[in-house]
């Protein structure tokens, strides 16, 4: 009984190996075949907000590491220059004033603008005269 | 141009924005790093441009949208003094949470632009995401704007400390979840209106009762919010470019929160229930030496002159005094001495994270001769001065040595094991958190009473 299990294990095993030796000659088709099912599942199944929550997710991540690699003498311009990047929520304001369907929404786009336009040139800017300070030892 | 293409470029703005922060890991990189934020914002906005194809009147719009906002924020970056950076940078999150509510806003009354529905039939799942990135949005505008006029001096510094005010939050946020779900099943906007207001109250309830002495916690807790706001709206619009911002600028403030918290041993759950930095400490032992030692410009002159290394210690009175200038003129006299100068640096020292830095980079200190608390506590023990020059409680040994203290745990520069410590101060009264600072009373202790840049400058003068 428990040879014949065994037995029957290897067996699987054998298989298998040659399904993967298989799938190693076959790669490109295989790899067509896996993207075709792929994008069959995500323009059927899977929800777009989940590949936008991974992305989201993945960020975070990269975020935690790429910050905790910032020098702490750079605090400052650090926090100048995420205040200027999260300005890019002006491609919204772009959509309400670019493709006006609406009077309200147009002057909230608008407004909402004029604040990012604010931020991106005043973030960026302030965070380069930062920077363009910090100087090392004259030799 | 394609949606997917248009996907494929605010991955790459995405990714320069990613580089952007990459490259503040050092100082000679970080000037790059700027220009890679610029250029993944400058095809942020090109793409969308691109993508939507407006109107002759919509494109008169946005680029005098684009000019009035960006003069402005081009005059205001070339005209802020360095001192008033925490104000600045508080400022500036209030208009990213502002921006986040009217772009939300926008999004409610025309739909059809962004692609989520119709008017009366909009997705369910992106009325959720907008109202989280509304609701956080305008908890980030009242917020900042009342750290804005702390950190400004508008207002006291001292923590407001309303009745009930916890019962009162915890009230108006769970009324904002029960609201969130109302709007998701009528679509009204009395109702999205209704959450905005109650986020704008609660934004001011939050950030009133934090007294001064955490406001460093608090820009960074509100730089966190910010991205957060954006990231809310980034879901609503589907937008890559603007969801890995958020993500991004989320983490920053997240953890520049925790490292404030940690520099002042403190958890953030306390920081944020608030009413530190107000308190009187409590009457002082009687059985301590209270004597203090009084020195003067002079008296601190012979001994720096005669040192063979001396440590600064600025802190946030440094920066009121707007002493940093007078402070690298001394540096550079005692350097022509051949006496050793470097800068200590408290994580929260100033009003921000790395507010003290910014300053003495103004002050042309190279940033090689600046150092992190923990590189440099060490060399206290070697040093023959310690100039303590606006900073108080970072200094305070009680915060090693007396359990009983409020802020016993918090870790501080070693000031007191420098052969001699020169503090200067206006007068002998307590610090920020209203804590008595032991270090005045110990032998090696000379107080130098008067404004930090006029004593610097008396200093200087002295050694000439």
């Amino acid at each position: 009984m428990a040879n014949s299990a065994v037995d029957k294990a290897l067996d699987n095993l054998e298989s298998a190996a040659e399904a993967v030796r298989q799938a190693v000659t076959d790669m490109p088709a295989v790899a067509d075949a896996a993207g075709a099912a792929a994008h069959g599942a995500s323009g059927g199944a899977i929800d777009p907000f989940i590949f936008r929550f991974a992305i989201f997710v993945l960020a975070i991540f990269v975020g935690y590491y790429v910050v905790w690699s910032v020098t702490p003498a750079l605090h400052t311009p650090l926090m100048a220059v995420t205040n200027a990047i999260s300005s890019v929520i002006v491609v919204g304001a772009l959509l309400a004033v670019g493709i006006s369907a609406s009077g309200l929404a147009t002057g909230f786009g608008f407004i909402a603008l004029v604040l990012a336009s604010v931020n991106i040139f005043g973030g960026f800017l302030v965070t380069q005269r930062m920077l363009a300070m910090y100087k090392k030892k004259e030799k | 141009m394609s949606e997917s293409f248009a996907a494929f470029l605010y991955l790459v703005s995405g990714v320069l924005f990613i580089l952007a922060l990459r490259g503040l890991s050092h100082p000679t990189t970080s000037r790059r790093g700027n220009v890679y934020g610029m250029v993944g914002m400058g095809i942020a906005i090109l793409t969308t441009l691109a993508l939507t194809t407006p109107s002759a009147g919509g494109i008169g719009l946005i680029i005098i949208g684009i000019a009035a906002g960006g003069g402005v924020g081009a005059y205001v970056a070339r005209r802020i003094p360095m001192t008033a950076m925490p104000q600045l940078v508080a400022a500036f999150h209030s208009l990213v949470g502002l921006a986040a509510v009217l772009v939300a806003a926008a999004a409610l009354y025309a739909p059809t632009s962004f692609g989520i529905g119709e008017i009366g039939d909009i997705h369910a799942q992106a009325l959720i995401e907008m109202s989280i990135g509304v609701a956080i949005g305008a908890i980030t505008f009242t917020g900042s704007i009342i750290a804005f006029l702390k950190l400004d001096g508008r207002m006291s510094g001292k923590p407001i400390l309303l009745p009930m005010r916890h019962a009162v939050n915890a009230g108006i946020g769970i009324a904002i979840v029960v609201l969130v779900a109302v709007l998701v099943v009528s679509e009204s906007t009395f109702v999205f209106w209704l959450i905005v207001i109650l986020s704008l109250l609660l934004g001011v309830l939050i950030i009133i009762p934090i007294g001064g002495a955490d406001m460093p916690v608090v820009v960074s807790m509100l730089n966190s919010y910010s991205g957060w706001a954006a990231a809310g709206i980034g879901f609503t619009v589907g937008n890559l470019a603007l969801i890995i911002t958020g993500a991004l600028v989320g983490s920053s403030g997240a953890i520049l929160s925790y490292i404030m918290c940690k520099g002042m041993n403190r958890s953030f759950i306390s920081v944020i229930l608030g009413g530190f930095g107000g308190e009187t400490a409590a009457a002082g032992d009687d059985d301590m030496d209270r004597s203090v030692k009084l020195g003067s410009a002079e008296d601190a002159a012979f001994l720096m002159q005669n040192a063979s290394k001396v440590i600064i210690v600025p802190g946030y009175g440094m920066a009121v005094a707007q002493a940093q200038h007078a402070l690298r003129e001394l540096a550079d006299l005692l350097k022509e001495n051949d006496v050793e100068v470097k800068y200590a640096i408290h994580p929260v020292a100033g009003r921000m994270p790395g507010h003290m830095n910014v300053l003495l980079a103004e002050a042309n200190v190279p940033y090689d001769e600046v150092f992190e608390l923990e590189d440099i506590n060490s060399e206290f023990a070697q040093a023959d001065v310690a100039y303590v020059i606006g900073a108080n409680d970072v200094t305070n040994p009680a915060a090693r040595d007396d359990p009983s203290s409020p802020i016993y745990g918090m870790p501080i520069l070693d000031v007191d094991k420098a052969k001699t410590c020169l503090f200067v101060k206006r007068s002998l009264g307590s610090g920020y958190a209203g804590i008595d600072n032991t270090l005045f009373y110990k032998d090696g202790t000379m107080m130098l009473l008067g404004d930090a840049k006029k004593m610097t400058e008396d200093i200087v003068k002295s050694i000439d």
